[in-house]
């Protein structure tokens, strides 16, 4: 279709890994090799401070006018306008949510849990009432990657503090600590099962879409999943906040999905910028949310003809628009690589919480204060 | 040595010059590229380079996640060597009480790649199971070799099944299975694929090994020069391992 409207110009696409990790290897494998030929670029919602502080971004500031990102969600928009540049456009959206069983909660009498505090009590009830020792309690992702950054990132929202950017990542450790106690509880508890420190987005996803487990914290392109005309818990599954800590105050999720940025050694920078507006324009966001990607334009949240085709369009936006971006900063791939290490361990029990984090503290020192040191050339 | 065997051996070095060149080319020049970089702060895209001796070594021997890949990298290396070589990998398939057979028939729910005591074991277990047909193919390949007559020597002299597999079929397979225990040391002792794709190192790092490490340093925390340190190590590692192999690795003369 773009390339009907843009006679001469032809878009080839270069497929990318499967895993977040993998493809930011790819990157710097491609962009740091000084390799031609990339003019547009997916990238992960944690990586544009990173990229353009690489060097490996277009500055778009001079061509892309701040009022044309309005319609994006606010915490997408943030990432790729680091540093008072722009970097990137918004592609599509995702936030980490609470998956239930509706059907289980219903015939228990029971409403979404609004805390961890009532998950767990839930959990217990339903599975003590079901007699099934085939259905789990709550998965979430635990294993040593990304994800279990992600899941980390967001009970320490739901404990009133943060992974900061700064030099400080965690700036209350006794709050970060209580964080980490309250997931590896969970699992000493058996609320969740003790897989979940080896599971990822799809093994929860799978067990949860087999009907073997009453909560899943994923992301919503499992939607379209659970509601597919085989799978067993069709019509059974429902979306909510992640739970906080106090009632009245829901746990906000983290942002996901991905931005198009421009090479800055494209040759081609005009027609690429074309190619990035087409793609993140609303009419290819309408065309995406078929393929189960949500649209970073809020007012397609309410369009009447999506809304109709997909139901959970507006709870959907009221849960993006509440969800948190991670740390926007260069460091965040060192921050997060550097931290799987010592979340992991909590989580499987092999180190207490404090002892953990201060091991992650220094070790983070080392490497933060490699990079604070001489200012750098643009 | 005689005139004819020096030029002989004359002529051997002028035919593997070119390969030799080629190979000096592909892993010297690297080798010492890896070793100037990991005396260096060098961060590309911080535009950060300059150096810092051994620093990035210092560091290291105080840092945890160092000593723990470390030691991975050996326990895995020699399990995994181990138990290729002895086969008592079967015996443990089938023990009774925590075989993976047992497992697969529906016993206990062990969590392989989510418990950090044993997620290394299962790692070493899908390693071996990889690599033990090289291993097998080697073996093999040299039984093939060894002529009928001798086993017919032997039972003419008398010698029962065992006394003929200690007295020579071993002794005749002793450099092949040397070299295989060569081969295989130094593939586990840079052992990365296999933990990257099942565990990410995880979990709690038990399962992270030098080069996975090393590999996070480089293309995920992009610090260059510190990522190369960790490579430069495990360098060190496998070249003194290969050289200790080599010395004790019998010649072929003595063990024919």
């Amino acid at each position: 279709e773009f390339e009907a409207a843009h006679p001469g110009v032809t878009v080839r696409s270069e497929s990318l890994p499967w895993t977040s990790d993998e493809q930011h290897q790819f990157y710097v494998v491609n962009l740091e090799g000084r390799r031609a030929g990339i003019d547009v670029m997916m990238l992960d919602v944690i990586w544009a401070p990173e990229f353009a502080r690489a060097g490996w971004l277009l500055d778009l500031t001079s061509r892309v006018a701040r009022e044309e990102l309005a319609e994006h969600f606010p915490s997408t928009v943030a990432p790729a306008t680091w540093d008072g540049h722009v970097w990137a456009l918004p592609w599509n959206m995702s936030a980490g949510l609470l998956y239930y069983r509706a059907d289980l909660l219903a015939r228990h009498g029971l409403r979404p849990p609004a805390t961890w505090e009532e998950l767990v009590t839930q959990v217990e009830r339903i599975r003590a009432a079901e007699r099934d020792p085939r259905l789990e309690g709550h998965l979430w992702q635990g294993k040593q990657y990304e994800g279990m950054v992600v899941n980390v990132v967001e009970a320490l929202w739901a404990e009133g503090t943060e992974l900061a950017a700064g030099e400080t990542p965690f700036p209350d450790p006794a709050r970060a600590a209580a964080a980490l106690a309250r997931l590896r509880r969970s699992i000493e508890r058996g609320t969740s099962p003790t897989w979940v420190t080896a599971a990822d987005e799809e093994l929860t996803r799978r067990a949860f879409g087999d009907g073997r487990a009453i909560f899943l914290r994923n992301w919503p392109y499992a939607l379209d999943l659970f509601e597919a005309p085989a799978s067993p818990v069709r019509g059974r599954v429902g979306i909510a906040p992640l739970p906080g800590i106090v009632a009245g105050a829901p746990g906000a999720g983290s942002t996901g999905g991905s931005h198009l940025g421009i090479a800055r050694a494209s040759a081609h920078p005009d027609d690429a910028l074309a190619l990035v507006r087409f793609l993140s324009g609303a009419h290819a966001q309408r065309a995406m949310l078929a393929a189960g990607f949500y649209p970073t334009r809020m007012p397609l949240y309410a369009e009447p003809a999506l809304v109709r085709r997909n139901p959970w369009l507006p709870q959907l936006h009221a849960l993006m628009l509440a969800a948190r971006p991670r740390p926007i900063t260069p460091n965040y791939l060192l921050l997060s690589t550097t931290l799987q290490a010592d979340f992991s361990a909590v989580l499987v029990g092999l180190r207490p919480p404090a002892a953990a984090i201060a091991d992650a503290r220094h070790r983070l020192d080392y490497f933060l204060a490699a990079r604070a040191a001489p200012a750098a050339r643009r | 040595m005689t005139g004819r065997e020096r030029a002989l051996r004359r002529r051997a070095w002028l035919m593997t010059a070119p390969a030799l060149a080629f190979l000096a080319l592909l892993t010297v020049y690297p080798a010492l590229w890896v070793l100037w970089l990991s005396l260096q702060e060098r961060i590309p895209i911080f535009d950060i380079a300059r150096f810092v001796g051994f620093r990035h070594y210092a560091f290291l021997l105080g840092d945890s996640r160092f000593l723990g890949a470390l030691a991975t990298t050996l326990v895995f290396t020699v399990t995994s060597v181990a138990l290729e070589l002895t086969a008592r990998i079967f015996e443990w398939l089938y023990h009774p009480a925590a075989g993976l057979v047992n497992y697969v028939l529906g016993g206990a729910a062990l969590n392989w790649l989510g418990d950090p005591r044993l997620a290394l074991p299962a790692v070493v277990l899908a390693d071996v199971w990889r690599t033990m047909p090289f291993v097998a193919v080697l073996a093999y390949a040299r039984l093939l070799g060894i002529p009928a007559e001798l086993y017919e020597a032997a039972h003419v002299d008398g010698a029962g099944r065992v006394a003929t597999l200690t007295r020579v079929t071993l002794p005749l397979l002793r450099r092949v299975l040397g070299i295989a225990v060569l081969f295989r040391t130094l593939d586990a002792l840079r052992a990365f694929d296999l933990m990257f794709v099942l565990t990410g190192g995880g979990p709690a790092n038990t399962t992270e090994t030098l080069t996975l490490y090393a590999y996070r340093g480089i293309f995920q925390m992009l610090q260059f020069g510190f990522g190369a340190a960790i490579g430069v190590i495990v360098f060190a590692l496998v070249m003194t391992v290969a050289w200790l192999y080599l010395r004790l690795l019998p010649s072929e003369d003595e063990a024919a």
